[in-house]
């Protein structure tokens, strides 16, 4: 068989984090009544006039310029005509002849090393409603709360060629979206969705083959196996002597196979003007220099500075990058305890190991800084036992306790009690006769075997080398 | 000389509109979309060399709001204007989703 080349790219459409709509003072808030967040602007009405959200201008600034692109500084918005009763106003607000950004690229991390996607296009848009088939009409029935909430669709340029560098590629933009706060990016709850355009060359070939657009794609998974799927698809056509037919497909994840949506439904005629009911924005140079300036570190840049200022692993750079939250929790902790080291062993360690085990995700951790630094020291100047620290910070991770008082109440503090250390080592020596005289005869192997039990007996009380040091001490004394 | 509204041209207009016309007004429509076209020929006759293209008729820029709720729950109000409602949602035609 010959060989294939697949190429793709992606629109995506993200969700803005505002909290009301693009066009109107309706909330976004995810999961109300349905219709309880609308107005007559939202749902339509005749004679209502949309006035635009700023929020939605910087925010899709923001993720334009993190994302390398050119600005267009007078910007303008477009209607999309199309009827479809998701959409109350028979037409889509949205941007096509001056779309804000242009001209981006970001770059993605993959097992051959690191690629550029090309944007073509980031644009601001109005969301469409939700519609729900109502079985025992045989009618739908529609909720509009989320008609006009804001969104930004990014167009890349078919610069993938596998479903493993679509994901890289979706990861990147989920975690720039959330690092600059302008999105959750939640595939779950829709406010990241991705429409995959792809085609398949024989390799070697310079021109590409006819693409088909994949949409309903709600989650990593179902990506990757419309990906898989549609280039088999693709292939088996071509194989075959077949065309392969530019048109719209719907993955249905249940099925794992997509089948082409009605030609209706895809009219492309979409007679697109300037919309007359809102004058163009113009972005000056002073705002998107106030932009520049705002903008946070960005996942790389932390990474970097960790392994460089930190000395960490790029692996655990990597880890504790992932999301804002965990980054700034972590560099929180490290600034306080003073150990950055320290700080992220205990986070590559206990607090994404806990977070796995209870199911919490790592954006979702949070517990006061100084807690676990607090512990850290207590750690470092032999205070309180690694073991009983860790059993006290899971503690700090679910409930947020002050470790120092809690140490203190449960009695797990250290104490350098010569006293206690003496009277329960001559105690243990005492009860283990047969043991003893085997370490007095030289038989060191039974050390670990003292040291154990006083552990134990100590429950964390005295540090594993004051137990150590009472021991040969003791042991040297009784050979003489 | 504009382009003629055919028959093709009119019977694409009505499925992108959503308009189903008799014998009388198709040709009623036909006539004042032959009109409008004549109308946008006579503007083309002007000489625009140097002239700006205009994106909007008033001379206004941004024109925004504050990012603050505003609107309350009217969810009754709203479907009060909709021929068919069903808890508390928009009843409409059958449509694949």
């Amino acid at each position: 068989m010959k060989q294939y080349e697949t190429i793709i790219g992606l629109e995506v459409h993200v969700e803005l984090a505002t909290k009301t709509k693009i066009f109107c003072g309706c909330s976004t808030e995810f999961g109300g009544a349905p219709n309880t967040h609308t107005c007559p602007v939202c749902t339509g009405m005749p004679g209502s006039l949309p006035v635009l959200n700023r929020q939605v201008v910087e925010y899709a600034l923001k993720a334009g310029i993190a994302a390398n692109c050119r600005i267009h500084q007078l910007c303008k918005f477009d209607r999309k005509n199309y009827f479809y009763p998701d959409n109350p106003q028979n037409y889509q607000i949205s941007q096509l002849y001056l779309p804000i950004c242009y001209d981006g690229w970001v770059e993605i991390d993959t097992s051959a090393g690191r690629k550029k996607i090309r944007i073509h296009e980031m644009h601001m848009e109005e969301d469409a409603g939700k519609l729900i088939h109502d079985e025992w009409e045989d009618c739908s029935l529609v909720d509009y709360n989320r008609s006009g909430v804001p969104l930004i669709e990014i167009v890349s340029e078919p610069d993938m060629r596998s479903s493993e560098e679509v994901i890289a590629y979706l990861e990147k933009l989920r975690c720039m979206m959330q690092y600059l706060g302008v999105s959750d990016c939640k595939l779950q709850e829709g406010s990241m969705r991705a429409d995959v355009n792809l085609s398949v060359r024989e390799a070697g070939s310079e021109t590409f083959g006819t693409r088909t657009e994949m949409k309903n794609l709600n989650s990593f998974k179902a990506i990757a196996h419309a990906i898989e799927g549609e280039r088999e698809r693709q292939i088996e056509l071509l194989e075959a002597g077949k065309a392969v037919v530019q048109e719209t497909r719907r993955w249905d994840d249940n099925k794992e196979s997509s089948h082409a949506m009605r030609s209706k439904e895809d009219a492309k005629d979409y007679r697109y003007f300037p919309d007359p009911d809102l004058p163009p924005v113009h972005i000056s140079d002073e705002w998107i220099r106030e932009l520049r300036e705002s903008q946070p570190e960005l996942k790389e840049e932390k990474q970097l500075r960790y392994q460089k200022e930190f000395g960490l692993s790029e692996y655990d750079s990597r880890i504790l990058t992932e999301t804002r939250q965990l980054a700034e929790l972590f560099e929180d902790v490290a600034s306080l305890c003073g150990n950055p080291k320290k700080a992220a062993n205990w986070f590559m360690g206990e607090v994404l190991r806990l977070a796995k085990e209870k199911g919490r995700e790592p954006e979702k951790v949070s517990f006061a800084p100084e807690h676990l630094a607090d512990l850290i020291e207590m750690v470092e100047k032999k205070e309180v036992s690694p073991q009983n620290a860790r059993k006290v910070f899971e503690k700090v991770f679910d409930q947020d306790i002050d470790p120092v008082v809690y140490i203190e109440e449960k009695g797990l503090k250290i104490v350098e009690d010569t006293g206690l250390l003496t009277s329960t080592l001559e105690r243990i020596l005492e009860e283990n006769p047969g043991p003893l005289s085997e370490l007095l005869g030289g038989k060191e192997k039974v050390f670990g075997f003292f040291v154990g039990k006083m552990m134990r007996e100590l429950k964390g009380k005295a540090s594993p080398d004051a137990v150590r040091e009472a021991l040969t001490k003791e042991i040297e004394s009784r050979r003489k | 000389m504009a382009k003629i509204i055919d028959d093709e041209t009119l019977d694409n207009v009505c499925i992108l509109a959503k308009l189903s016309l008799n014998e009388e007004t198709r040709e009623k429509a036909r006539e004042d979309m032959q009109k409008m076209l004549d109308y946008v020929e006579k503007l083309n006759e002007l000489d625009t060399e140097g002239v700006e293209p205009l994106s909007h008729i008033f001379g206004d820029r941004n024109v925004f709001r504050e990012d603050v709720v505003t609107n309350g729950d009217d969810r009754d109000a709203m479907l009060a204007n909709a021929p068919k409602v069903k808890d508390g949602q928009y009843l409409v035609p059958k449509t694949i989703g």
